[in-house]
């Protein structure tokens, strides 16, 4: 049996239409883009082809604001580190706090550098406060980074009213829309978002490409100095047949959006129902009715998330989960804590993360599994009693620290 | 994902001894709810022998946590509890064939529950003197507390310090970093600032002991495992003390013994935790190391 891959937000598989492109530029479209006959010369025009891609997708004003970076994480610090740089005279940084680490750890990173970070806070489902956003923009803020989505819970942010009113305030504004993009149409022209980052391997591209989009006239200072290429912006030799890759499946993302739209979204709004239903004590976390087509967050109470996750991988099924166990690390997601989420449900959330390739028949041997699966595990937990969870379970069980 | 080992995966697919023991007279409940691993033990203990007769457990946890447990239960049956207690956090992961570092506080949260079921039989009271931080050295699994407090006592001051007290960072070294900013928070507690590049403390010696204590020390070790390699017709003798390099020889049936790395790692570590330092036992009889590397 072929496997069941539900952890899309992690990274996905590669179209084969975009390998299918990406193939020539191994071999015979070898040449360097910067070179003057005609090997760099081809390569040359299949990049200001994908830049053009990549441009239409996000709906960008010029394709000279797309800048081919070699990932996310190096699209988000290029640009929180160049917000700083080009305006010293400001020295705080307005973020939230479910972030993925590529924004939290840079941010942390900074505060021992003397900068002043400022988190925004997360309500139980997942929302912002813009009432105090508005509150700690100043004429010290340098830069606002909000991601366009959250990776755990799929939970949008109202980036697009965040970037007018950092604009209002003189900051620049930055979102980490890794997520977004692909999934939802965007159309950054009509925005005051000046910089933007995009992974590839989100959306059918291969990993170790990635975009910076920044809006013509950010003030920019790049971060990898060298080279013109880029327009100087960020040297470096260009990862030219991931880039032609990226291109592809950025105009391929472009035709299924409706798509993704809609029967992504039927076949995880049925995988979630059919769960929630079947599995007493389990919840879904973030904001349902305001987020990605394709996340579905479960929290499943008195039990931890990597034992699940071994079980669904014994059954071919692959998700990920915010429990500790998952990442060696003492502390479940940091997401799921901001919601405020109990520590005997965090533990126990699974991220199912379709694709346009899920299929219905997928969706019903993952529904089908769970349920059983779940009850196994919760057979050995010390907060459950037969069918239901102990009689106050918090008292049922109380250990002492180890 | 984790590499776990077969034994793990067998253990947690098919996990021994789970679920209530409705006539336990000894129950130990340790963990924490906020890292995700609880585990409850429950014990039936004949009086008269002391004898364990039955264990069983819940855990909430992970993969690792679960075969933990259950190997616990099936290590510690028939057994009488002072045996029982005598099973390490590592005779539990040995047992599993390893857990990977993050994992190892898994094997120390079973041997946590049966110093606490067993107290809880014997109507005494356990309380837990081990705290856990984030792991900060992966190549020898261990956390900032540990290395916090070790910084404190000692009154360290560079990464070679800490390496050399607790072996953090004296693998792969990309935990340098992390280190260091224990070690600038530490020393700006009692009012130093953290210089990277400052020397190490005097050549690692033990607190009060002279070279002459010292080699007397690593002596009186080796005479302790001198019968065990007599009885295999070999023997061990110090060649010199260098700093933290302590030359051996190998004699008799050990010198060229298969298993003489094996032998030497297990001095090492002896001598490691006689003299509280971080030592290197090498020996000398040409051919010995090369060997040790021929068998991969």
């Amino acid at each position: 049996m072929e496997g069941i891959y539900f952890d899309n937000n992690a990274t996905t598989r590669v179209d084969p239409a975009v390998v299918e492109a990406m193939l020539p530029y191994f071999t015979e479209q070898f040449g360097n883009p910067s070179s003057m006959h005609s090997f760099g010369n081809k390569v040359g025009l299949a990049i200001k082809k994908a830049r053009m891609q990549v441009q239409e997708l996000l709906g960008a004003e010029h394709d000279s604001e797309i800048i081919f970076t070699s990932c996310g994480t190096e699209s988000d610090s290029t640009a929180l580190l160049s917000a700083l740089k080009a305006q010293p005279e400001r020295k705080e940084i307005i973020t939230t706090t479910v972030e993925h680490p590529a924004i939290l750890t840079l941010c942390a990173y900074l505060e021992k550098e003397g900068y002043k970070v400022h988190y925004l806070k997360v309500d139980g489902k997942g929302r912002l406060d813009l009432d105090e956003y508005k509150k700690l923009l100043s004429d010290q803020t340098a830069v606002v980074s909000v991601m366009w989505a959250n990776n755990e819970t799929g939970t949008f942010f109202p980036v697009v009213e965040m970037a007018e009113l950092a604009n209002a305030a003189g900051a620049m504004f930055h979102t980490d829309a890794v997520q977004a993009v692909g999934k939802v149409p965007l159309n950054l022209k009509d925005t005051k978002i000046d910089m933007l980052s995009v992974s590839g391997h989100k959306l059918h591209a291969p990993k170790g490409i990635g975009v910076l989009y920044l809006k013509r006239g950010t003030r920019f200072r790049p971060l990898l100095r060298g080279g013109h290429q880029e327009r100087g912006r960020r040297a470096g030799t260009e990862n030219t047949t991931s880039i032609v890759g990226l291109g592809k499946a950025a105009e391929m993302a472009l035709e299924a959006m409706a798509f993704e739209n809609t029967e992504v979204a039927r076949l995880r709004d049925k995988l979630e129902a059919a769960i929630l239903a079947k599995v007493p004590r389990s919840f879904v976390t973030g904001n349902p009715d305001n987020r990605l087509p394709n996340t579905s967050n479960i929290a499943f109470e008195f039990i931890e998330g990597e034992a699940i996750l071994l079980l669904l991988n014994k059954f071919g099924i692959a998700a990920s989960s915010g429990s500790a166990c998952t990442s060696g690390s003492l502390e479940p997601s940091h997401v799921m804590r901001a919601m405020g989420i109990p520590y005997t449900a965090a533990h126990g959330t699974v991220r199912f993360s379709l694709s346009r390739y899920s299929t219905e028949a997928e969706v019903d041997r993952v529904i089908a599994v769970v349920p059983e699966i779940i009850a196994q595990l919760r057979k050995l937990s010390p907060y459950w009693e037969g069918d239901g969870p102990a009689a106050e379970p918090e008292k049922a069980f109380a250990p002492t620290y180890a | 994902m984790w590499d776990y080992s077969d034994k793990v995966k067998e253990h947690f697919f098919q996990p021994r001894n789970a679920g209530v023991l409705a006539d336990a007279n000894g129950v130990g409940d340790v963990g924490s709810i906020s890292c995700g691993d609880a585990l409850r033990l429950m014990l039936k203990v004949e009086p008269d022998t002391d004898i364990i007769l039955d264990a069983h457990f819940q855990t909430f946890g992970c993969g690792s946590a679960i075969a933990s447990s259950s190997a616990l239960t099936e290590m510690i049956k028939g057994k009488t509890l002072d045996e029982a207690l005598k099973v390490s956090n590592q005779d539990i992961a040995d047992y599993l064939d390893g857990l990977p570092p993050e994992k190892m506080h898994c094997s120390v949260m079973g041997r946590e529950a049966l110093q606490a079921a067993v107290a809880n039989y014997r109507g005494e009271v356990w309380s837990d003197d081990h705290e856990e931080g984030a792991l900060i050295c992966k190549c020898f699994a261990i956390d900032a507390v540990l290395i916090e407090d070790t910084i404190r006592a000692n009154e360290l001051c560079s990464v070679e310090d800490v390496t050399n007290y607790t072996k953090a960072g004296g693998g792969c070294s990309s935990c340098h970093e992390g280190i260091e900013e224990i070690l600038a928070k530490v020393m700006a507690e009692r009012g130093e600032s953290f210089k990277p590049g400052t020397p190490a403390k005097e050549e690692a010696k033990p607190v009060g002991m002279t070279n002459l204590q010292r080699i007397r020390k690593i002596e009186a070790v080796l005479e302790t495992v001198r019968p065990q390699l007599k009885r295999d017709g070999g023997d061990i003798e110090l060649v010199d003390v260098d700093g933290k390099t302590i030359y051996v020889n190998m004699t008799g049936a050990c010198a060229g013994c298969q298993m003489e790395a094996l032998t030497l790692q297990g001095i090492q570590q002896k001598l490691m935790e006689e003299l509280k330092e971080f030592i290197k036992i090498v020996p000398t009889k040409a051919g010995a190391l090369s060997r040790a590397t021929c068998h991969p």
